[in-house]
């Protein structure tokens, strides 16, 4: 009964917006609107739901000690602080519990909440995304190797591309004459997204999307049953 | 013995290259070269969108982005906004991202001022904040824009902001631009905005995403237009005629790539000459 009754909503819900699709009028549009408006609401709870799983899990591993616990403390101080700031005195536009918080604006030059976001999420986020550069860099030089045919070929369309997307391409290859204006490196750059790239992402695209119909028809039949939790 | 001397040896060199891309990123930006870029097709498909879109007409910008790739979307975003307000645009604001809202605000806050109380807010644009939902959001919205968002990021009341009086539904939106990093983001609205309701959709992404953007742009239109990176926000700066971020950005970049591009030679002549010596070693112990 405890996996029927989810299995029987996801199989109405699935058949309702899948034949709403087709034949957008009364009742099925009616059904796919109320639908839709639910799975907004139910989007929203998500983020409570994320909310307390990140502190239940944060929390079990500082009690039992885990390796690297302290970090977890780490997580869950900026939580609550940003929590407690976006409460207490809003966002840039949304006052809070203790109003616009004037005086604290005043002396940071932003609320607590704006402040910590531009000068300490942002740039955290920000370094985060770039110390991929140095894990480039130093696999660029590791594993980038001649060996194979396919290797050879990834890595020379990688060279060009790379190059083709620098500042340097133009000047680089403004010599080529007009007559083999095509092997100058902005164009042999343009070439190779527009033609092998597209080809094969529209291969990639066409089977992720036969994947998506196989996936949703096994969920919508309930032969795929992972996401109720067991292992079925 | 040998294993702890290969690994001081590979810790050495990782040091070394991190240190070196450290400056090749660093004196471009202290010792900027001046280096020009070019606009090619994408970026200019996007340009057009907006330029040839009439004065007045209501458009939608959605920041579906968080702070991580801000190097690169912000300045998409900050032209994008310039160029529409150039237009008189009447631009609609709202996310995908939870952090997506104030990317938008950072991004009006700095592109007014260059147009000080030339544009005001609730008349000029509008900052409608976070929805979660990704595609299904923007179904809703091509029902009743008003039930999705009742409020704008001030808390005003959709009927009492005037740029959204006579805004009903998506469908009356001239055209949509999805700075987007990832998911839920650019495809939900190529999928729907254009898909559905026929609303042409330009699109900003990291450089590293665009290459699975580009089947969208075709003969259809799926996607009128895509800047893909900090090179393509160059361009843009480029053809609004300012020096920006992005333009600025492409000398580190640049000099970064190249960087990248000589570590790969260096990396092949180290397996190249490693591959010589013990071939010659093999050679000398089979006599």
């Amino acid at each position: 009964m405890k996996s029927k009754i989810p299995q029987f909503l996801a199989f109405i819900s699935g058949v309702v917006i899948l034949v709403a699709a087709f034949i957008p009028h009364t009742p099925f549009g009616m059904f796919e609107e109320t639908l839709t408006n639910w799975f907004m609401i139910i989007s929203s709870f998500a983020i409570l739901l994320g909310q307390s799983s990140l502190i239940q899990s944060n929390l079990a591993k500082i009690s039992q000690k885990a390796p690297d616990w302290k970090y977890h403390i780490a997580t869950l101080v900026s939580f609550g602080a940003m929590l407690i700031f976006g409460l207490l005195w809003g966002m840039e536009n949304t006052p809070g519990i203790l109003g616009q918080g004037e005086k604290i604006a005043e002396n940071l030059g932003a609320k607590p909440f704006d402040y910590l976001f531009e000068y300490a999420f942002m740039p955290l986020s920000s370094t985060m995304f770039s110390l991929l550069a140095f894990y480039i860099a130093s696999a660029a030089y590791r594993a980038f190797i001649f060996k194979t045919f396919e290797s050879n070929l990834l890595l020379i369309t990688a060279v060009i591309v790379m190059l083709g997307r620098t500042s340097f391409a133009t000047v680089l290859t403004s010599w080529i004459p007009d007559s083999l204006h095509f092997l100058r490196l902005p164009e042999l750059t343009d070439f190779i997204m527009q033609y092998p790239n597209t080809a094969a992402q529209r291969a990639i695209l066409i089977s992720a999307a036969l994947g998506v119909v196989g996936a949703s028809l096994r969920i919508i039949l309930g032969i795929e049953r992972s996401y109720l939790g067991g292992d079925k | 013995m040998s294993n702890d001397i290969n690994l001081t040896k590979t810790l050495r060199e990782r040091r070394i290259i991190f240190l070196l891309l450290v400056l090749a990123v660093a004196i471009p930006i202290i010792f900027p070269l001046g280096l020009k870029t070019h606009s090619t097709p994408l970026t200019e498909k996007a340009f057009e969108l907006i330029e040839s879109t009439p004065a007045g007409s209501p458009v939608i910008i959605s920041f579906d982005y968080d702070p991580s790739t801000v190097t690169e979307l912000q300045p998409m975003a900050i032209a994008i906004i310039e160029h529409a307000w150039r237009k008189n645009h009447k631009i609609i604001a709202m996310a995908m991202w939870p952090q997506g809202s104030q990317m938008a605000d950072m991004a009006f806050a700095e592109v007014q001022k260059k147009f000080g109380e030339e544009k005001v807010y609730g008349v000029d644009y509008v900052n409608l904040g976070y929805k979660p939902g990704g595609m299904v959001i923007i179904q809703a919205m091509g029902r009743n824009l008003k039930t999705v968002f009742p409020k704008d990021t001030a808390m005003i009341d959709y009927d009492d902001i005037p740029i959204l009086k006579n805004i009903k539904t998506i469908k009356e939106i001239k055209y949509v631009v999805s700075l987007s990093a990832g998911d839920p983001g650019l495809r939900d609205w190529i999928m729907t905005a254009n898909g559905k309701f026929g609303i042409p959709v330009a699109g900003g992404t990291t450089a590293v995403s665009a290459p699975g953007f580009l089947p969208y742009v075709n003969d259809q239109n799926q996607l009128s237009g895509l800047l893909g990176g900090l090179k393509a926000a160059a361009e843009y700066e480029l053809l609004l005629g300012y020096e920006g971020t992005a333009s600025r950005g492409m000398n580190p970049q640049s000099v970064a790539h190249i960087f990248i591009l000589m570590l790969i030679v260096a990396g092949n002549i180290r397996v190249w000459r490693n591959r010589k010596k013990e071939k010659m070693a093999k050679e000398v112990k089979n006599g």
